[in-house]
Order: C-alpha cells, then sequence, then structure tokens
C-alpha cells in the first residue's frame, strides 16, 4: 500500500477516511447509485481528478500558473473524438486520434515552454493564456474539421457503445452494458494515471520541482537547470490533460468547444486545485469531488432559492443559477486568502 | 565638472522602424492604394484603443510588480459606466450637433473614468495589497476578481447585449480621395495620441514621472531617498484603471455593442501587446500596440483565416527576436 501511494500517505484519519469513501464510491458507482446522471457525474469525477492533478503539478508541486490547461484537455478530446468520426469506431481510431493529440500537445507544450518559462512565471501565465484563446478560436472557427460551435458527436468502438452487452445476465441487479465498461475504462485508466503522478511528485523529479517553487534561485545554484525541470513538468501535465481529455471524449461520445475548451473550464480547474489544496495531489481528489458534486447537485438549490428571493430586485438576479459563476469566484478569492493550502492542508494541520 | 550634461542613452530605434516597414510592405500585398489606407487607418485607430487600455497595466507592472489579471474588469466597467449616460441621453448623440454630442461623450468619459479610478483605489487596498510580491497568488486573485466583476456586471446589468450609437456627427465616413475612413477611427487615434502624449509629457517632464520612472528602475532606492512609493503606487492604480475605463468607452463605441464579455476578449489582446513591448514599458507598449492592430487589419484583409491567430505569430516573431520584449526594462 505505502509503495502504491509512493509514500505520500494521506497523514491524517479524516483525509484518509474521505480518500477511501471517495475511492469506494467511485469504484462501485454503476451498482452503489441508480441512474445515468449519477453514473455522468461519477465518470466526471475521474477524468477531473486526473485534469486536476496533472494542473496541481504545474500550479501546486512547480509553481506555476499555466491557462492552457483545458487547450491540451481539449487537443485530447478533440484528438480522439475527430478520429473516430473521420475512420470509423475502431480502437485503430481511438489510437491514432491519442498519439497525434499526445503528439501535438508535447510540441505545443515544448513550444510555449521555450518560449516564455526561460524568463519569468509571470510571462508564462500571460502567454499561455493567449495561445490558449487563440486556441479556442481556432476550434470554432476551422468548422471544416472541428464541426466549429456544433462539434462533432461520433460512435466509438463497439464494447463502448450502450447497446452492447457483456454477458446476457445481469450482475448485482444491473446490466453489464457498453456504458458500465466505458466507466470502468475510465476510472481505471485514471486511477492508474493518478497513481503515476503520485510517483512522479514523489521522485526525485518532484522534490526538484518542489524546490524551484520554494527558492528558484537555490535550485539553481544547486546545479539544477530549472528551465528544463520546468519545460518538463509543463510538457507531462500536458500529456496527461491529452489523456484525460480522450478520456471524457470517449464517455461523452461528443466534443464541442463549449464541453472541453471553455475557459470556464479553466476557471472550474484552478478552483477545484486552489479549494482542494495546492501542493498535494489528494486536493485534486477532494476538490474534483467536492466540486463535480456541488456542480450537478447545488446548483439546483441555488436556483430555487433564487425563486424565493425573486421579489427582491438585486438579489434574486444575483442567486440565479447563471451566475453560479459568481459565487464560485467569491469562494476561490476568498479561499486563496484565507485558506492557502485547501482542504487538504486544512485537515492535515499545521505539520508539514 | 558641473556644466557638463549627464551621458544620455542612445535611442534604441530599430523597433521604430518596424511599423513604416511593415506599412510599406503591406502596401504591395494590398494592392489598392485607397483599401491600403482604409486598413491602415483601422488599424491605427485599434491599436490606439489598445494602446489605451494596455498602458495602465504595463505601468502598474512596471513600478509595482503587480500583474493584474483583472484588468479588463475595468475596461468592461468603463463600458457600461458609459451606457449610463449614453442611453438617457440617446437624444443628445442622435442631434445633429457637434456641441450636444460632444458634451454627451465628454459626460460619459468622465463618469466611466470616475468610477473605474474609484473602484481602481478600493480594488487596490481590498485586493492588490496584501498579495504584493506574491507572484502567483496575485494572478490568482486578480484571475479570480475578475470573474466575481463580471459576473456582477451582468447581475447589474443583465446579460443581454446592449447597442450603443456612435455620436451623430461622428458616424459615416471621410473620402479622401478613394479610400473611405470612418471619422469615429479618427477620432479614436486623436483620442489616442492624446494620451499617448500626455503620458510622455508626465513622465518626462514632471518630478511625479520622474518619480514613476524611478520607481520602475529601483523602487526601493526610490524609498531610501524619502519618498513614499505607496502613494506612488496607489496613484498609478486608480490612473491605469481610469484609461482602461476610458479605453473601455471608445471600444463599447467602435464595437457599437457591448456584452459582460468585453473585457475579458481584450485582455489577451493586451497581454500580446504589453508582452511586444516589453513588460513595464510605455514606449514599447505603444509600439506593440499599433503593431498588433495594423497586423490583424491587414491579415484580416488578405488571409482572414491567419488573422485568427495573426497576433500570437506576431508576438512569437518578436518575442525570438528580443525574449524579453522589444523595450526590455531593465530589472526584469
Amino acid at each position: 500500500m505505502k509503495r502504491l501511494l509512493s509514500g505520500d500517505l494521506p497523514r491524517s484519519r479524516v483525509l484518509a477516511a474521505l480518500l477511501l469513501l471517495i475511492l469506494f464510491a467511485l469504484a462501485g458507482a454503476p451498482f452503489l447509485f441508480s441512474g445515468a446522471r449519477s453514473l455522468n457525474v461519477a465518470a466526471t469525477i475521474c477524468v477531473f481528478v486526473l485534469l486536476a492533478g496533472a494542473y496541481d503539478l504545474l500550479l501546486g508541486y512547480t509553481g506555476i500558473v499555466s491557462f492552457a490547461h483545458t487547450m491540451f484537455y481539449g487537443i485530447g478530446a478533440y484528438g480522439v473524438g475527430l478520429a473516430l468520426n473521420g475512420m470509423g469506431p475502431s480502437w485503430w481510431s481511438v489510437l491514432a486520434g491519442l498519439l497525434a493529440a499526445l503528439l501535438l500537445s508535447s510540441l505545443l507544450a515544448l513550444l510555449i515552454g521555450l518560449f516564455s518559462l526561460r524568463v519569468k512565471a509571470i510571462f508564462f501565465a500571460m502567454i499561455t493564456l493567449a495561445v490558449a484563446s487563440a486556441f479556442g478560436v481556432l476550434a470554432s472557427q476551422l468548422s471544416d474539421l472541428t464541426g466549429g460551435e456544433d462539434g462533432r458527436a461520433f460512435k466509438v468502438p463497439p464494447l463502448l457503445q450502450p447497446e452492447f452487452r457483456l454477458t446476457d445476465g445481469e450482475f448485482l441487479g444491473r446490466a453489464i452494458d457498453g456504458r458500465i465498461v466505458t466507466y470502468y475504462l475510465v476510472f481505471f485508466v485514471a486511477l492508474a494515471l493518478f497513481l503515476l503522478l503520485l510517483r512522479l511528485v514523489n521522485s526525485p523529479f518532484g522534490r526538484v520541482l518542489q524546490a524551484i517553487r520554494e527558492n528558484e534561485f537555490r535550485a539553481e545554484a544547486l546545479g539544477y537547470r530549472t528551465v528544463v525541470y520546468r519545460t518538463l513538468a509543463n510538457c507531462l501535465a500536458a500529456l496527461l490533460a491529452t489523456l484525460a481529455g480522450a478520456l471524457m471524449a470517449l464517455w461523452l461520445r461528443y466534443v464541442g468547444p463549449k464541453t472541453v475548451l471553455s475557459f470556464e473550464l479553466m476557471t472550474d480547474i484552478l478552483l477545484i486545485v486552489v479549494i482542494g489544496g495546492m501542493g498535494t495531489l489528494y486536493g485534486a481528489v477532494v476538490g474534483a469531488t467536492l466540486f463535480i458534486l456541488a456542480q450537478n447537485y447545488l446548483q439546483a438549490l441555488l436556483g430555487s432559492t433564487a425563486a424565493l428571493f425573486s421579489e427582491v430586485p438585486l438579489l434574486g438576479r444575483l442567486l440565479h443559477p447563471d451566475r453560479w459563476l459568481l459565487w464560485l469566484g467569491l469562494l476561490f478569492v476568498l479561499s486563496v486568502y484565507f485558506l492557502p493550502t485547501g482542504i487538504v492542508g486544512k485537515l492535515r494541520g499545521k505539520s508539514p | 565638472m558641473s556644466d557638463q550634461p549627464l551621458p544620455k542613452l542612445s535611442l534604441d530605434y530599430k523597433p521604430l522602424l518596424i511599423l513604416p516597414l511593415l506599412m510599406l510592405a503591406a502596401l504591395p500585398l494590398v494592392g489598392s492604394g485607397s483599401t491600403w489606407v482604409t486598413l491602415t487607418v483601422a488599424g491605427l485607430a485599434m491599436g490606439m484603443m489598445i494602446f489605451i487600455m494596455a498602458s495602465g497595466l504595463t505601468l502598474i507592472f512596471g513600478l509595482m510588480d503587480v500583474l493584474n489579471f483583472g484588468h479588463g474588469a475595468f475596461v468592461t466597467l468603463g463600458a457600461y459606466a458609459a451606457t449610463l449616460v449614453l442611453l438617457p441621453l440617446a437624444g443628445w448623440l442622435a442631434a445633429d450637433s457637434l456641441a450636444l454630442n460632444l458634451a454627451a461623450l465628454a459626460l460619459a468619459i468622465a463618469v466611466a473614468v470616475l468610477l473605474t479610478g474609484g473602484l481602481g483605489w478600493a480594488f487596490e487596498r481590498v485586493i492588490i495589497r496584501p498579495v504584493y510580491g506574491l507572484h502567483m497568488k496575485q494572478i490568482l486573485i486578480t484571475m479570480g476578481a475578475m470573474i466575481v466583476a463580471e459576473q456582477s456586471i451582468i447581475a447589474i446589468w443583465g446579460a443581454e447585449q446592449i447597442p450603443l450609437q456612435v455620436p451623430q456627427t461622428f458616424r459615416g465616413a471621410i473620402v479622401v480621395g478613394e479610400a473611405a475612413i470612418e471619422k469615429y477611427r479618427l477620432i479614436a487615434v486623436g483620442v489616442g495620441l492624446v494620451v499617448f502624449a500626455a503620458m510622455f509629457a508626465v513622465l518626462n517632464a514632471t518630478k511625479v514621472g520622474l518619480l514613476i520612472r524611478a520607481g520602475v528602475e529601483n523602487g526601493e532606492m526610490v524609498e531610501a531617498l524619502g519618498y513614499r512609493i505607496r502613494r506612488l503606487f496607489v496613484g498609478v492604480f486608480v490612473a491605469g484603471s481610469a484609461l482602461a475605463g476610458l479605453g473601455g468607452v471608445l471600444w463599447g463605441l467602435y464595437k457599437e455593442s457591448l456584452t459582460a464579455a468585453i473585457g475579458g476578449e481584450i485582455t489577451v489582446l493586451v497581454f500580446i501587446v504589453i508582452i511586444i513591448g516589453g513588460l513595464g514599458s510605455v514606449g514599447g507598449c505603444f509600439i506593440g500596440a499599433l503593431l498588433v492592430a495594423l497586423v490583424a487589419n491587414y491579415a484580416g484583409f488578405l488571409a482572414p483565416k491567419v488573422a485568427l491567430v495573426s497576433d500570437i505569430l506576431l508576438m512569437a516573431l518578436i518575442l525570438l527576436w528580443r525574449p524579453t520584449g522589444l523595450y526590455p526594462v531593465a530589472k526584469r
């Protein structure tokens, strides 16, 4: 167990219990909860744990802010989606799309890194923002290739299609159909990659990244080429985000700029990492779970509250479900000030 | 000894040459002279407006080492504040009288500048002050503040697009030879030049300007000499925010419609401009803004698909030539 977690134990009973609860709930989601919606929520959580974990590698461990994380996520999703759309629903198209996406992502990450990581962290943030927004415009404008604003729906390989049955009978009261197979594909790939990430941040490589975060000058004085390390971290995060995007495409069977490239997605990731706890991957797990649950179930609650206050002029509009982002933004600002170590940091207490 | 003038830095003229070279290079590509004039004026007008919005940001960064990702919120707020005046006074705008038109416009700009300046003051106190010197937190906090501001604007003014009218006298175009030049664009160029000249004068000919420039070079030394650099910070932040508001009014009128996303869209362009110019350099920002806008206009005419990424390509080229921008500020 210790080896599996790469020696990075939760170090807090409450946190450990919380993580186990999340793990079991996700592992048994198709059988524990009924309905397509809860399965969708569970799959989204799996993907976002991976996505936010990869982002934490940059933000929390290396201390650089990137706004291009959704771009890489989108490249993964579009890669798989467009390949399945163009080459038909086979595993070969998944593979081809994935490889092309990984190639493009690493190339872009390398280019951005070479241009901007040499100078200042702040430069990197601005350049990634610019590149990501240009990419978003491209994806929605090149409609011959990407389907424009409408995106593209596609068929997944037969094994993953909803009509597919693994066995004739039922297991625990549920037919094992293609959706469940897809869910477990998403779950296990996300879990494996998460453990890989955990391994990565607790390796000597990860330690160097943290050294760069704490004191770049000193890390460089100790003989580490910080530019190389930061570029490498950027590329790794990009690749993992690409994989997360590919998983999401397989799950949704659809790609479009709103679902995989929008700027809101980027703020969601930021929020997950900051609220969960920067600089610890468990933060990504807790943050993603809480956030996706809140997004799916709390938003409705906000709507009903808004209905209560609809008579009060401004308050009604402030509580409107479309203003969800407003409250998230406030929460975000407050947590950066008052909860810099996030939920996980709070649970772990003062000891490092 | 004392008679001798201080040795002057020689002017770095190379970036200055890019602009005329670019315009000349575009002429044969565009082909027709009148189209070229129209495109160039449009580019200059757009560039001036971008400069107004970007100059505050670059100065704030240069002096305070704070990168305000929420700068776009001031642009949006400025534009919306202007609607407070422009919509009730639609009659003044529609009237065919230069005086009434100008009065309405001036009033709108005054309201926008006062509101954004005031908000900038509060923003500096509440949001920025606790995170001086912490780059990562600055980025996160100002980004969060930007989201909150944008959403509040939607909550207050509604999500629908607000149509804006250019004052009657500034509508339409002047025809010079065969080239049609929109009047409003000339106004934008004029306002931009005035702002640039005023900034140049303040920075180079007044004591405050001297202190600001000294603060950009070495803030600690300015403090050690007994000046309260905090006050300078606040002043520059307020001025920068007000400039963003002014830019927002001009930009909103230029687009003739207004949504809450306007600030976010322009932020990206503004970032590209200040990166090209060199973070913290006002002169570089001016050249950068004009370059970006001209390239966008020429590219939009010559190859519309390329125009989508023309600013990024331009930025990449400039950074290949000078990795820290056209006029890098010494200490960064």
